[in-house]
């Protein structure tokens, strides 16, 4: 396949993917918003806009924090080149880009989302249809990659954009830990207050774990295991070692239809081996924020390699 | 010459409001259905449309937003016997054409003999002396050819202009049909149509018979296609991926390709891969920075130097405009004869080439009832439609054409044929016109019976353009 079409699919994954993941945010913001003082509110909406990587561009623009405001922001603002909508439509003109690529039904699902959320963001949301929205903008991308996993060929443009959606599930679900880790670390005010329970669940609520997690354990909230969960949990399809599983099955069905391996293939090994290998008590060990952000910066670096490697552009 | 030509024939009722045959079984069934099912099933076609992402993108005013044509749904339909004549017709046109383009680029026969004059081509952009001497592979120039026709009475088809470059609509012609299958399916029981839906996989096999020698040696001896498009922002993007999806073929860019090994190679996740013939939705200025624009970035470098050497098939060839330019149609007649040893089957509308004195003079003492063309022109821009202009606009045209008289010709106003279309308040007839579609390669000629219809969806405009507000409809020819 042409490198265009595999940049072209491995970025209409992730544009989708990476839109899903802010409206989630933004529904566990407004849920916070609910049972917190106003200070720690502001804090919420704060974090929010750091985990996705819009608060400077935010503050740029605004100087307090309101929820709608941001919402609005990160949803609809014209000026937010990394706006849900503007994802959205990214996504949009990347499956147009690649029609020849993809299935007839992924096209359509991809075309009716970025119509449907035009129409349903083409003016400012109130918070009475904010529930509505946000759910939308996830029922979209989940129909998409339904349609993919329905009806493409199992081929190197499938592993392509298998692999965009785990880079960037893996980059979300590492970025929300990144900014709330130390709402996991034992400390000294660790009591278990109700207060804790709020914060790890908003963790939990914010990669869709929270009713997995209670399941699995009986209803009871620890934070150590909370960490565990999302990083170590190879039943539970955000946690980096999921996503890490999934990256390396497509990159070895890469591997296997072009005959040989590229650089990538050596980096995921390497990334894959340390999670592999390690427990959550190493990790704490090491330090929790040292771990993750090494973590991150690895994940970039594969995403660059795999882009080079499979010549997405000249 | 007339500048206006007989009173306007309806193809679906004739003068006392009769039906005629070809339509007599189409509206049986029409007449069998509820009006507020069929309004809903208007409205279903539009979604359909929007969904599929079957638009085209306007120049100009909201640059990249993308349009609907809008689709009509009640069918236009030719006989089993007119479509006989005019595939004749067409066929001899699109030999002829071919021949001429031969002749052209190499011993200008048709020149020396005195029967085009040689003006023509000295002064003409449409010309390009790059391919002098040069033979295609399979010596195939127009691949795909459009021939754009009119009626104008029950056995009066005349050929409004030829598409020797890259006509487009195909596209619009297979969903056409699809949707009216999609809609009516009984009706295609009761009605036998002859089918359109080879035309990608006539026009896959047609491409590659046009293959360079030695073509496809690593590809099981299936020689490697490629569609090339000026990407998402053209206006006729959507046509470009969806042929290329039909034929199983890689859509590129030009930023895909490049020149390796003597070779046209795409830049795939595997390295560069050699491509064996492109059909290119790129106009030849843009084809070679190397060898025509400098600035282009939407061609490949070098592209002229390997179809020099005989290693890649360009459809259509570069340099066929200039069998299609609006100045040299005049001549038609006499290059159908000149070429075939026959009289022409299907006519020119009659032509005044404002490059002529005479012609000139009865021009501009008729503007008001002519329509006057730009030579070089294309999508009905830039023309004057005399009847219809007001008086400040046919002075200024007037101007123009004292300036430049070479630029333009004129023609009469045609009085184009109608076809019913469907509005809330039941069936108006609008003109139309049809542009079939024809393949071309050493093996033969081929034409998908019926076309592209185009209907003027404005109550008494002749514009059929789809960017001057023009719809489509699907086009039927019956079975014999």
């Amino acid at each position: 396949m042409l490198g265009r079409s595999a940049n072209g699919i491995y970025w209409m994954s992730r544009y989708l993917e990476r839109a899903e993941n802010a409206a989630r945010l933004l529904d566990v913001g407004f849920r916070m918003a609910l049972t917190r003082s106003v200070h720690a509110r502001e804090e919420e909406w704060r974090s929010v806009l750091v985990t996705i990587g819009q608060d400077l561009a935010y503050r740029e623009r605004h100087s307090d924090y309101s929820g709608n405001q941001v919402a609005n922001f990160i949803l609809r603002d014209k000026d937010n080149p990394a706006s849900v909508l503007r994802m959205v439509e990214n996504a949009r003109t990347s499956a147009r880009a690649v029609r020849t690529s993809i299935t007839r039904e992924v096209w359509e699902a991809t075309n009716e989302s970025w119509m449907i959320l035009r129409d349903l963001l083409a003016r400012p949301v109130r918070d009475g249809s904010m529930g509505e929205i946000l759910a939308a903008v996830r029922r979209q991308a989940t129909l998409v990659r339904g349609a993919m996993e329905g009806s493409m060929l199992r081929n190197e443009v499938f592993n392509f954009a298998r692999i965009g959606t785990f880079i960037e599930r893996a980059d979300n679900t590492a970025r929300i830990l990144d900014v709330k880790y130390y709402v996991l670390l034992p400390s000294v005010a660790w009591v278990g207050s109700s207060l804790d329970n709020v914060q790890w669940e908003t963790v939990l609520r914010s990669v869709a774990g929270d009713r997995a997690y209670r399941w699995l354990n009986a209803g009871y909230l620890d934070p150590r295991g909370i960490a565990e969960f999302l990083i170590l949990d190879r039943r539970f399809p955000r946690s980096l070692t999921f996503c890490y599983e999934k990256i390396r099955s497509n990159m070895t069905g890469l591997a296997l239809q072009y005959g040989g391996e590229v650089e990538a293939h050596g980096l995921l090994r390497h990334a894959g081996a340390r999670l592999h290998q390690t427990t959550i008590e190493a990790i704490f060990e090491q330090g929790l924020h040292e771990f993750i952000s090494e973590f991150i910066v690895g994940n970039v670096r594969i995403g660059d390699a795999i882009s080079a490697d499979y010549r997405f552009i000249e | 010459m007339q500048s206006t030509i007989g009173a306007t024939y309806d193809e679906m009722y004739d003068a006392d409001g009769t039906i005629r045959p070809a339509y007599a079984r189409f509206h049986d069934w029409y007449e069998g259905q509820d009006r507020d099912w069929l309004k809903k099933q208007d409205a279903e076609a539009e979604r359909f449309f929007r969904r599929t992402g079957i638009t085209f993108n306007v120049y100009g005013d909201d640059a990249g937003e993308e349009r609907l044509i809008p689709f009509d749904m009640i069918p236009r339909i030719i006989t089993a016997n007119e479509w006989r004549k005019l595939s004749r017709g067409i066929e001899q046109r699109v030999r002829a054409l071919n021949a001429f383009l031969k002749d052209l680029y190499h011993r200008q026969e048709i020149v020396r003999a005195g029967r085009l004059p040689v003006n023509l081509l000295r002064h003409n952009d449409a010309f390009l002396p790059q391919m002098i001497g040069l033979t295609p592979p399979g010596g195939v120039y127009t691949h795909i050819v459009g021939i754009d026709l009119v009626r104008t009475g029950p056995d009066e088809f005349m050929v409004l202009e030829d598409n020797a470059r890259t006509p487009s609509g195909v596209s619009y012609m297979l969903e056409n049909r699809e949707t009216m299958m999609a809609m009516f399916p009984e009706l295609f029981s009761r009605v036998s149509v002859r089918p359109v839906q080879d035309y990608p996989h006539s026009l896959a096999r047609s491409l590659s018979a046009c293959a360079p020698e030695g073509a496809g040696v690593n590809t099981d001896g299936r020689p490697v296609v490629a569609v090339l498009t000026p990407g998402i922002y053209n206006s006729a993007y959507f046509e470009h991926a969806f042929l290329a999806d039909q034929m199983g073929a890689e859509l590129v860019e030009g930023s895909d390709l490049r020149v390796v090994d003597g070779r046209v190679a795409m830049r795939t996740t595997r390295g560069y891969e050699p491509i064996d013939v492109i059909y290119r939705r790129v106009d030849d200025d843009y084809l070679d920075p190397l060898t025509f624009n400098p600035e282009s970035v939407l061609g490949v470098p070098g592209i002229m130097d390997i179809y020099r050497a005989g290693r890649i098939t360009i459809a259509n060839a570069p340099g066929t405009g200039i069998a299609d330019d609006k100045a040299i149609y005049s001549f038609m007649p006499e290059i159908v004869e000149f070429y075939t040893g026959e009289k022409p089957i299907l006519q020119n509308v009659p032509t005044w080439r404002c490059s002529e004195a005479d012609s000139l003079k009865y021009v501009l003492d008729n503007l008001k009832d002519l329509v006057v063309k730009e030579v070089h022109g294309s999508g009905g821009y830039g023309m004057l439609i005399g009847p219809t202009a007001s008086r400040k606009e046919i002075a200024a045209f007037e101007k123009k054409l004292r300036a430049k008289p070479e630029n333009y010709i004129a023609q009469p106003t045609l009085s184009l044929s109608t076809v019913p279309i469907f509005t809330k308040a039941g069936l108006a007839p609008r003109h139309v016109d049809l542009r079939p579609f024809v393949l071309v390669s050493p093996n033969g000629i081929e034409i998908t019976p019926g076309g592209l219809t185009r209907v003027a969806l404005k109550k008494g405009s002749l514009v059929v353009n789809s960017s001057q507000g023009g719809g489509t409809k699907d086009s039927w020819v019956l079975e014999d």
